[in-house]
């Protein structure tokens, strides 16, 4: 996410870094490269001349031409900014209502209806008892796609025969959720254009009725510089509380985002990534800006952990790790805890300088590479699994022979396993990767 | 399904406050049209307007170096006007044919730019045409995708094949092929499923799907369109170019048009990657879909 732009910025801050002496002209061409890669990046035009107008008023505010670290300064600026653009603190759903009421409303094709499966997923998961509420009744099959999202993930949805009206069947499922019991009521409603009156008043009709907690936005990432003028209108209608910015995972840059939040004031509660259904993370603006400037997010990244892996089997591993007793059976355990953790590209672009190596693995797994791996571990008898060294030429035309690769594969596994079983020797020896430790200085700075 | 409440007619592609035009005339009303600022803010305003930064520079090159010294602001205007047209002509679509039977026709790109609807307004028009036409729901993955275009399929008395979900999409259109070849048909439409252009597994499914075509029937696809939603900035860029070189894409459809003042980045499809618009998208009626009329959309973008 935001890869385009957090390469360019990348690109302006590794030229500043190192330096030791920053000149008015080198600034002059960092903020025309900024100005640049934000535009690009589709943020709103006005926002950005502010934003380039406040780096330079703050950088030499903070006598970056004159002071000890000058490139660090100016990286810390921009950042500082970033986090500024992006709204200072995290946006906490306010749930009070019994039930409580989530709304979401957008334009057509903006994600809705996924978003709507993935949030019942996440409050369920915090503990909420949520209801699915598909009150789309102009799309064909809209209310089926509810309902089969639903099913697939195991959460009531309310609907009501075709020919319902939306805002009875909004006000009938406020009133399912407290028959039954539930306490959150989600409430997906049609795609509509911000200039279409009588749909708009469909929704202030709605929002009337039901009276929303929150009144979600839900805004794709790909959306250009209109984007500003959609949330706007939709925010001069209904009381909005928040946006869910939707489809990050592709190479948008969500700059559209930037622009919303720093005209209007509304804060972006979640982000929405990938088809899975527990594809939707908490916001945190002061994490995406170190995540574009590429100066990593290892607390999303440890939440992540915590949330999927076993701890238990985690435990293990570690333990097996510091013994040097690392198997293939255990890299096998740990290949199915990571991917249970999402897509390989995401994860690594929340370490510390990592972030350039994540595409080029997400293009690993996308090519089957992982995948290849694991069939050959699994074409691997339990002894073979433990003792590698085991694994002659025989075995080794065996093993490929299960796994559908050749020879040659299941020699470069086990070389790589090899290697990996040295550096793990290493690692487990109190040494810490480079990177990690240059991190700290930054962030503090 | 019910029909959405009717808006004022017209609507649909009447220029708003706020578009390049209004921008247009403040910056030329008044100031000297070739002072330097105007021609920072002309910039401005083609960015703002989604045409993107590297269009927007060369247009203004092309634009300056149109007009001599102390031009008017109208002559300003018209040789924007002229640049961006000639640039949308270069790529030119031509007539919109579907050539010998069958025919098959491809709508592709990333989720939520309206590739269902657009392929019913499409089969819409082509039926309006007299042409029989076989729609093939080969969007396997979205829940009730294959419902959708089933209903559509219904409204239109035009046959939907399809199989389950999860089912793989190339054996879907293997099989729409042979039952427009048993009927007689003369077109197929293909819903493929929306996909983001970064997701390599996914572009690679959609290069198999239209391999099958080609294996199947020698000559096509006819046509690969890209449908996007015109609301898309910078990106619509890099989603036209990973399509064209996955699928082939011949032509671009542009959605949503009543959506937005903007829709720039049609300009920059065209001037930077060569591919045609051949389509314009407005509203959820089947009627909403009109060939692209470059001449028509300049006037528009300008006039906002």
């Amino acid at each position: 996410m935001f890869e385009a732009l957090s390469a360019r910025l990348q690109g302006v801050v590794d030229r500043l870094r190192g330096k030791a002496r920053i000149t008015e002209a080198d600034l002059d061409a960092a903020l025309r490269d900024i100005r640049l890669a934000l535009l690009e990046a589709d943020v709103n035009f006005r926002v950005v001349k502010t934003f380039v107008a406040d780096v330079r008023e703050r950088a030499i505010g903070a006598d970056v031409l004159t002071g000890v670290h000058p490139g660090q300064q100016v990286v810390k600026v921009v950042h500082d900014e970033l986090v500024s653009v992006l709204g200072g603190e995290r946006h906490v759903l306010r749930l009070d209502g019994k039930p409580a009421v989530v709304m979401l409303v957008g334009v057509q094709g903006s994600g809705k209806t996924t978003t709507a499966a993935k949030l019942a997923v996440r409050l369920r998961r915090d503990g909420r008892k949520p209801l699915l509420v598909a009150a789309d009744v102009y799309r064909p099959a809209a209310v089926d796609q509810l309902v089969a999202l639903g099913d697939q993930v195991a959460v009531e949805v309310h609907s009501r025969p075709a020919g319902t009206p939306a805002l009875e069947i909004a006000r009938s499922g406020v009133e399912q959720a407290r028959q039954r019991g539930l306490d959150v009521v989600v409430l997906d409603t049609a795609g509509r254009l911000h200039v279409d009156e009588p749909m708009m008043d469909e929704l202030v009709r709605i929002a009337g009725a039901v009276t929303p907690d929150e009144t979600l936005l839900v805004v794709d990432a790909m959306t250009g510089q209109d984007a500003l003028r959609v949330a706007e209108a939709f925010h001069h209608r209904l009381p909005l509380t928040a946006m869910v910015l939707t489809k990050m995972d592709g190479d948008a840059r969500g700059g559209a985002a930037l622009g919303i939040r720093s005209v209007t004031g509304l804060p972006i509660a979640f982000i929405g990534t990938g088809e899975r259904t527990d594809g939707l993370e908490a916001f945190h603006p002061d994490r995406l800006a170190q995540r574009i400037l590429g100066m990593g997010d290892i607390l999303s990244l440890v939440e992540r952990a915590q949330e999927t892996v076993d701890q238990a089997e985690a435990e293990r591993v570690a333990e097996r790790l510091m013994q040097s007793r690392f198997t293939l059976e255990d890299f096998r355990s740990q290949l199915t805890q990571v991917k249970k953790m999402g897509p390989i590209g995401q994860l690594l672009g929340m370490i510390p300088g990592a972030g350039q190596m994540a595409s080029a693995a997400q293009q690993a797994v996308d090519d089957g590479q992982l995948r290849r791996i694991e069939a050959m571990i699994d074409s691997m008898t339990p002894a073979e699994r433990r003792r590698p060294e085991l694994i002659k030429a025989s075995r080794r035309r065996r093993i490929a022979a299960g796994s559908g690769t050749t020879p040659a594969d299941v020699n470069r596994l086990l070389k790589q396993f090899d290697e990996m079983q040295r550096l793990m020797r290493q690692l487990s020896g109190g040494r810490m990767p480079n990177g990690i430790g240059g991190l700290r200085g930054l962030l503090g700075g | 399904m019910m029909a959405r409440p009717r808006r004022e007619p017209g609507l649909g592609l009447r220029p708003r406050q706020g578009g390049l035009g209004s921008r247009l005339r403040a910056l030329l009303i008044g100031s000297d049209p070739t002072a330097e600022a105007t021609w920072d803010g002309l910039e401005e305003a083609l960015i703002a307007a989604d045409v993107g930064v590297e269009t927007t520079i060369s247009l203004v090159a092309a634009t300056r170096s149109r007009i001599g010294a102390n031009a008017s602001g109208e002559r300003v205007r018209e040789a924007l006007a002229g640049e961006i047209r000639a640039r949308l002509a270069a790529v030119g679509s031509g007539a919109f044919e579907i050539g010998p039977a069958p025919s098959v026709i491809l709508a592709v790109g990333v989720n939520g730019s309206g590739k269902t609807t657009t392929v019913a307004k499409l089969a819409a028009r082509l039926v309006g045409e007299g042409h029989t036409v076989v729609l093939a729901a080969a969007d396997t993955f979205r829940a009730a995708a294959i419902e959708q275009l089933r209903l559509w399929g219904e409204a239109l008395g035009a046959p939907v094949v399809a199989q389950r979900q999860g089912a793989d999409p190339g054996a879907v259109v293997f099989d729409a092929i042979a039952t427009a070849e048993s009927r007689g048909s003369e077109v197929i439409l293909v819903d493929t499923a929306g996909r983001l252009h970064s997701k390599v597994q996914l572009m690679a499914e959609l290069a198999k799907v239209r391999r099958v075509v080609e294996r199947r029937l020698p000559g096509q696809p006819r046509h690969v369109l890209l449908v996007l939603d015109a609301t898309t900035g910078q990106n619509g860029l890099a989603q036209a170019e990973a399509f064209s070189r996955e699928a082939g894409v011949t032509g671009v459809v542009l959605t949503k048009l009543d959506g937005t003042a903007k829709g720039g980045v049609a300009v920059a499809i065209a001037d930077r990657l060569g591919v045609p618009i051949v389509f314009a998208g407005i509203g959820e009626d089947l009627d909403g879909l009109a060939p692209f009329d470059p001449d028509a959309y300049v006037e528009w973008l300008l006039a906002g």
